[in-house]
């Protein structure tokens, strides 16, 4: 068999985007949240707030240090397996992605250390500036990432001579049509996510009876965020929607598997996309509804996948189910959110066991949703790299071999499990030992910038230790 | 743009980082590879503190020059990595491998043979594929028409080994310096009975690499044996710091060695840039032929300016929470 050295590269970009994001994507909503938490205890000195601050900063630095790890893979993916589409946006993207990092670093570099190590060493106030800075600069960062990759999708600001983008307005490609509905929908994607593992966690404690006062107070505040956040998304992402609808209309036509435009559309619940026969094998919809929500008319046109050749298609399946996905566990994350509002009475919130186990669950769905949502928007434009512009063929390193790229894709999905590993063990590990006060051993000196020694917990059981300290 | 040539100040800028990530990322690098010879593992303790608070600080100059190369000199960044498309991946590898291990090595017992392993492994393989981008840079790269055309092992020559083998024998006489000054004791005594011997492999490869480079490129033939004698300073300084590293180690000195060793470095990647100047695709492409947009480097520019003092005031200011000595027990749990 011919190894397509396309392919594996956009199944290795894919990989190591969806590992990295899960990061990011966590950390952007705890960095509010621990900015908040602080902030109660700045105003209130209720020391329950101060334990979340201090429980969640941990777990903040573990996820955070394995997003930089990951992330470093990211900037030099670009040049190795896309040079001709680095070599060819980079008038563009070379700023946008470089002003990414500069931000991360300065962010880093002033701010972080004094929010991991600078409890009660700097003023409280101090430490919640930097707690507030770390939290601003996590959204610097997101801005520029998703300006960068709204760019792609919805390219502006720019002309192309010669193969080469050339900016001619950095307002207009930075923030290009679809970026503020993709900022918006991602950064409450990413407080949702926050929002159901500080749940979750937190219902995990109540279930075993630990630190009950702080616990609720943060099972709380979660439901009260996630009943307003969750049907807000909902609507955030159907005016991202629409502004697909009018700058990417396939994409559109992909997500709602509908082949041949028309109106009446309706909207299909399931269906088996057949892109060789340019229709749906089998489908159960809901009349007109997709003409419906798309259009807010009945009778509003829908575009169709067929009404481009099918080498412009997408891959009508993978984009029809991940949508499917996605809205599927947004709609779960409102009847949750609801259930948390029906609780209350009676505070049964923080007793229900069933409720408690629910939450529990429901912390790995929002990483679900997010990757789904990530594979509707990216192999939703394909074959495109840059929308309308460049096809992700024209894009990819001409010298590469199949061989290459299989070499290194293996070699980063097993690099990969090495951290993952590692990572995720560890945190449980965090977690497990939970919102103790801080054990005596701690004569470590400081180390700014090493986010992971934020954690004090040892890597093994300590009953398993040989002996020495 | 004749007064002000944006393209200019950005090959500085560059220049600048690549020999800040050489320096710093140098002596944490060779603290890895000497790692499994270090005499026990409490030394390895005290080796691995020594370098603890300020590595990630040093890499973030790599990250920085990556982002800045596709922003600035987008030529490079297309040629270059697919030029070396599988010794990036190495590198990174190694990279990542030896970052987690200063983490979780500290926190682990049962595992912390492991970890040692990764730290060790990681740092060599990072080591070795950044002297490999060495020697490919002075061997040249296959590109027509902006766009490499070479295959993926063109980088492999036994020019690039000797260049990635030379590279881990300096960084790893970076580290033996850092750690005369930084530590003291057992671990002291070891390192400065390892400096002498690394010198010499650094400069019997320094050797070869300077006799055979004009062989490789006749642009640097051309540029050593021409009119430009003023160059010259640049491996007569180099052999100076080579020869007070050797007197400064011999008479125990704690400080001067690894301030020798970091001007050896200097005045060599010095050298290596005049050789070469101003080509910075090989053997063909100037900084102003790979480089992007004015507009492009401006915009990026301002950022740059901004944040480059803060982060070398933030760098300044670890090294000075960290200054002295590290000791056993210190810094660990």
């Amino acid at each position: 068999m011919e190894l397509d050295p396309l392919l594996l590269s956009r199944l290795q970009f894919a990989f190591v985007v969806a590992f990295h994001a899960i990061f990011p994507v966590f950390t952007i909503g705890l960095a509010s949240y621990i900015a908040l938490l602080n902030g109660l205890f700045f105003k209130t000195e209720n020391p329950a707030w101060d334990r979340l601050a201090l429980f969640w900063t941990k777990v903040f630095a573990v996820v955070f240090g394995m997003g930089v790890v990951s992330g470093i893979v990211m900037s030099f993916q670009f040049g190795t397996n896309w040079s001709n589409f680095s070599q060819a946006a980079s008038n563009f993207l070379g700023p946008v992605l470089s002003y990414e990092v500069v931000t991360a670093f300065f962010l880093e570099a002033a701010f972080l250390g004094v929010l991991l190590f600078g409890r009660g060493k700097v003023p409280q106030g101090v430490h919640l500036f930097a707690a507030i800075m770390v939290a601003t600069g996590t959204f610097i960062s997101s801005f520029w990432i998703l300006s960068a990759n709204s760019w792609m999708q919805t390219p502006a600001g720019v002309e192309l001579i010669d193969g080469r983008f050339h900016v001619t307005s950095w307002s207009e490609a930075i923030f290009n049509p679809s970026f503020w509905y993709r900022f918006w929908h991602m950064v409450l994607a990413s407080f949702l996510t926050g929002g159901f593992v500080v749940a979750g966690v937190s219902a995990w404690y109540l279930l075993i009876r630990r630190d009950i006062e702080a616990n609720r107070k943060a099972l709380s505040m979660c439901l009260w965020l996630l009943l307003v956040l969750t049907p807000a998304q909902a609507v955030l992402g159907d005016f991202h929607g629409l502004n697909t609808l009018e700058h990417q209309p396939t994409k559109v036509a992909a997500m709602e598997g509908n082949w041949e435009r028309g109106s009446h559309v309706p909207l299909l619940l399931f269906a088996w996309p057949d892109q060789e026969a340019q229709q749906n094998r089998f489908e159960v919809g809901i009349p007109s509804l997709a003409s419906l929500i798309l259009t807010h008319h009945a009778d509003g046109e829908v575009p169709g996948i067929s009404e481009v050749p099918p080498e412009e298609q997408p891959p009508v399946w993978l984009v029809f189910w991940s949508f499917r996905v996605m809205v599927g566990i947004g709609l779960v994350m409102i009847a949750v959110s609801l259930a948390g509002l029906w609780l209350r009475r009676g505070g049964r919130v923080y007793e229900h066991r069933g409720f408690l186990q629910l939450m529990r669950v429901m912390t790995v769905t929002p990483f679900i949703a997010v990757l789904a949502g990530w594979f509707v928007t990216e192999t939703g434009r394909a074959p495109w790299l840059v929308y309308g512009m460049m096809t992700h063929a024209e894009g990819l390193t001409p010298s590469l071999t199949g061989g290459m790229a299989l070499f290194t894709l293996v070699g980063y999905i097993a690099v990969y499990a090495v951290v993952f590993w590692a990572g995720v063990y560890y945190l449980t590990r965090v977690v497990r030992q939970g919102m103790l006060p801080e054990a005596p051993h701690d004569h470590e000196v400081e180390r700014p910038k090493r986010p992971l020694s934020a954690a004090h917990v040892p890597f093994e059981d300590a009953s398993r230790q040989p002996g020495r300290s | 743009m004749e007064a002000f040539d944006l393209t200019l100040i950005w090959a500085l800028i560059i220049g600048f980082g690549v020999i800040m990530y050489v320096l710093m990322d140098g002596f944490d690098l060779g603290v890895g590879i000497l790692f499994p010879f270090a005499p026990d593992e409490e030394s390895r303790d005290v080796m691995m503190n020594s370098v603890a608070p300020v590595w990630d600080g040093n890499e973030t100059w790599l990250v920085l020059g990556g982002a800045g190369l596709l922003g600035a000199f987008p030529l490079v960044y297309s040629v270059f990595l697919p030029a070396l498309y599988i010794g990036v991946f190495l590198m990174l590898a190694g990279l990542i491998f030896r970052g987690i291990a200063f983490e979780f090595r500290f926190k682990s017992h049962r595992n912390r043979r492991w970890w040692n392993r990764a730290f060790c492994w990681g740092s060599a393989v990072a080591s070795f594929a950044q002297g490999v981008v060495v020697g490919a840079y002075i061997q040249g790269f296959a590109v027509e028409d902006f766009v490499y055309v070479g295959g993926p092992l063109d980088w492999l020559t036994p020019f690039s080994v000797l260049t990635g083998l030379g590279l881990m024998a300096g960084y790893a006489l970076l580290g033996a310096t850092w750690l005369i000054m930084k530590t003291e004791g057992a671990v002291q005594a070891w390192a400065y009975r390892l400096a002498p011997r690394l010198l010499l492999a650094v400069l019997a490869v320094f050797a070869i690499i300077s006799v055979w480079t004009p062989f490789v490129d006749a642009g640097v033939r051309e540029r050593w044996f021409g009119h430009l004698h003023l160059i010259w300073v640049f491996p007569v300084l180099a052999l100076a710091c080579a020869a007070l590293l050797w007197r400064a180690v011999s008479q125990r000195r704690e400080g001067q060695p690894f301030i020798a060793t970091l001007g050896l470095f200097l005045f060599t990647y010095l050298g290596l840039v005049v050789s070469k100047w101003p080509v910075i695709v090989p053997p063909d492409y100037t900084i102003w032929d790979a480089a992007s947009d004015p507009g492009s480097q401006l915009f990026l520019l301002i950022g740059v300016l901004f944040v480059i003092p803060i982060v070398l005031a933030y760098t300044a200011w670890t090294y000075w929470v960290f200054r002295g000595k590290v000791r056993p027990g210190e810094g660990y749990h």
